[in-house]
């Protein structure tokens, strides 16, 4: 993970005009880097696809270019870049039989028919299909599908390959799988993979880095645990994962640093270096599975008060709702130990354990 | 069969039968029967005596010692009217094609509104667009007189009432049976096919080779079918613009139940041309069945 082999660069995407005018992408800049599973993550009509589809050559950035190694891609069409993708919807050509799929961008090289039918078999021996070359697509499952539909597109040995949601048609069990299969995948080629999904337990369970989107911009870009653990945007943390959300005033902190204020007294330190110009009435989000319950009556530094008002029992854990005084409610989940967890009911007063790591200050 | 009748499903084609087994089937056989028929001296045919003069007719004749000589009259016609027809098919699909791939190409709203125009020439009457097609291309007509007006010298263009006259005519006529079924198989190819082509390094030409045309392929055939076996029984155009010098089969038979007189020759001619038929769109339809890209 060194080289930068896509770079976008304040691209910015629009479709249509005047009244209609949308705006799909706004001035997103990114890098991708070499060998890498890169993810972009988030809720349809973000504009994910589209960053996708730029670097694809099947839309022209409105603004900004996007840079493969160094070189500007702007006007190069689809079938000059070094890129191939996986459609959601496969696109295997159904007039054609699974071994001339996979030969076909084979042929568009050049590569004579022999060395293309190797290729052709050496790919459908990777993606474990090696019997069902000479089948037609359609008389294919859908997984079998997928599968083809990746080993056509890394016959090339493009330099990136796209993936544009392509778990999205299987049902859950075989999801899973190809989960595993795509990272095995990528991790075996060494090529680049452009993964673009809405689901977050996908992207997290696979990438090596996560660009989370939201109305046509990026919001965060990180590994899959510094999304998770420490979210920049309110709509990062609220759509990985589950979030409680608070609101407090950001003071300094008794030994340096900050700490957060959520009034009466209720002060809790930070171990976040906040960089935020704001300092009143900040969001801050901290993960339930974070959080812990004692008795009120102990007195902590870290921990507000409240009282419990649900409690649901999952078995592994339990989910407590606690509705904090002067804060509203929030969740708590513990998980069920050996019993050495103090059990709370409906209308308990308990404090809330909040530790400092845990809390995030977040951008808006 | 009992199954068949109990099935309400047969009940929904039961008109559509009765009418075809009424309307076609009968007159068919009827007219197989005309075939097998002597002639009558003054027109129709003696009932009851039976000759095979008139399939005889089609490749020989009498000559004046009663011995039957070839006769390549009629091969002739035949051979012009496949010729013709064929002629015509091609020029059809060279405008056909990209016109449907143009339209295809457009947004839904468009889309229908274009197909909508393809479809006026319908409304108006085969004859009189024919005597239009005359005035366009007569000497002095509005072609000739334009070029002549542009400065190039036709000295006539001469071009009515020769068979590039009938061509003309007959792709006109036949184009929208061309262009329709090619659109319906361009209109619900999956563009994203295209897309993929291209993503695979297939260039504008290679995609439209490897992955539009095969797709298309079953549209193409039909618009073929549906130009070039109306073509052959085309009346109004080759005698019009071929101005009758010109004969096609179906002038031909015409003549035959009319000035000649002769019902069992232009029965036989016509049972000729339907074998041609069956036997070419038999021949066609084994060839594609064997072609393994076909199975769309």
């Amino acid at each position: 993970m060194s080289e930068v082999v896509i770079s976008a660069q304040s691209v910015s995407k629009t479709f249509g005009a005047g009244a209609d005018k949308v705006t799909a992408l706004d001035d997103v800049s990114v890098d991708i880097f070499q060998n890498e599973f890169f993810t972009m993550l988030g809720p349809s009509g973000c504009g994910k696809t589209t960053l996708l589809r730029l670097i694809g050559g099947f839309e022209q950035a409105s603004a900004g270019q996007i840079l493969l190694e160094g070189q500007a891609l702007n006007d190069l069409p689809p079938f000059k870049r070094p890129i191939n993708t996986v459609f959601q919807s496969y696109a295997l050509f159904p007039h054609l039989t699974v071994r001339q799929n996979i030969t076909f961008g084979l042929e568009m090289k050049s590569i004579s028919r022999s060395d293309a039918n190797a290729r052709a078999d050496e790919m459908l021996e990777l993606v474990q299909l090696a019997q069902y070359g000479d089948r037609s697509p359609s008389q294919l499952s859908g997984g079998q599908q997928q599968r083809i539909a990746l080993a056509r597109a890394l016959a090339p040995a493009p330099k990136v390959l796209l993936l544009d949601e392509p778990l999205s048609a299987l049902d859950l069990k075989l999801r899973k799988e190809m989960q595993i299969e795509l990272k095995r995948l990528q991790t075996e080629t060494g090529i680049t993979f452009v993964f673009v999904t809405h689901d977050q337990e996908e992207a997290l369970a696979m990438s090596d880095r996560i660009a989370v989107m939201q109305s046509g911009k990026i919001l965060q870009v990180g590994a899959p645990r510094e999304i998770y653990e420490q979210p920049t945007h309110r709509f990062v943390a609220d759509f990985i994962g589950d979030s409680n959300f608070l609101r407090g005033d950001l003071v300094d902190g008794p030994h340096g640093g900050h700490a957060i204020s959520f009034g009466e007294g209720q002060v809790i330190n930070l171990a976040q270096d906040v960089k935020s110009d704001k300092l009143k009435d900040v969001n801050v989000s901290i993960r339930p599975e974070r959080l812990s319950i004692t008795d009120a009556q102990t007195a902590k530094s870290n921990q507000l008060t409240g009282t419990v008002t649900f409690v649901t029992y999952f078995g592994t854990d339990t989910t407590y709702r606690v509705d904090l005084d002067g804060q509203g409610p929030v969740t708590v989940r513990m998980q069920n130990g050996d019993g050495a967890n103090a059990q709370f009911g409906k209308g308990d007063r308990v404090g809330v354990v909040m530790p400092p790591e845990a809390i995030r200050v977040l951008v808006d | 069969m009992a199954q068949l009748f109990r099935s309400k499903r047969f009940w929904l084609i039961a008109p559509a039968v009765v009418y075809i087994a009424f309307f076609m089937a009968i007159p068919l056989m009827q007219m197989a029967y005309v075939s097998i028929l002597e002639r009558g001296d003054y027109g129709g045919v003696n009932w009851g005596a039976f000759s095979v003069d008139a399939y005889v007719n089609f490749l020989f004749e009498r000559d004046l010692m009663d011995n039957l000589v070839l006769n390549t009259d009629y091969i002739q016609i035949f051979v012009r009217s496949f010729g013709l027809s064929a002629m015509t098919m091609v020029f059809a699909l060279l405008l056909g094609f990209p016109t449907a791939f143009y339209i295809s190409m457009q947004s839904q709203g468009r889309r229908n509104f274009l197909i909508f125009l393809v479809t006026i020439p319908f409304w108006t009457n085969i004859l009189v667009r024919n005597y239009a097609w005359m005035l366009l291309l007569r000497n002095g007509g509005l072609i000739d007189g334009f070029l002549n007006w542009a400065g190039i010298e036709t000295g006539g263009l001469d071009i009515l009432y020769t068979p590039y006259a009938v061509s003309i005519g007959l792709t006109y006529t036949y184009l929208p049976f061309m262009v329709l079924p090619i659109y319906a198989s361009l209109e619900k190819l999956d563009h994203r096919l295209v897309e993929a082509a291209f993503d695979l390094g297939a260039d504008k030409r290679r995609a439209m080779k490897r992955v539009i045309l095969p797709l298309a392929a079953p549209g193409i055939a039909a618009g073929c079918i549906l130009v070039f076996i109306p073509c052959l029984g085309a009346y109004v155009t080759p005698e019009l613009l071929g101005g009758g010098k010109f004969m096609m089969i179906a002038n031909l038979i015409g003549s035959q139940f009319g000035a000649a007189r002769n019902w069992p020759f232009g029965a036989g001619l016509g049972f000729v041309l339907l074998a041609l038929v069956l036997i070419s769109m038999l021949a066609y339809s084994l060839k594609f069945k064997s072609l393994p890209e076909e199975k769309i």
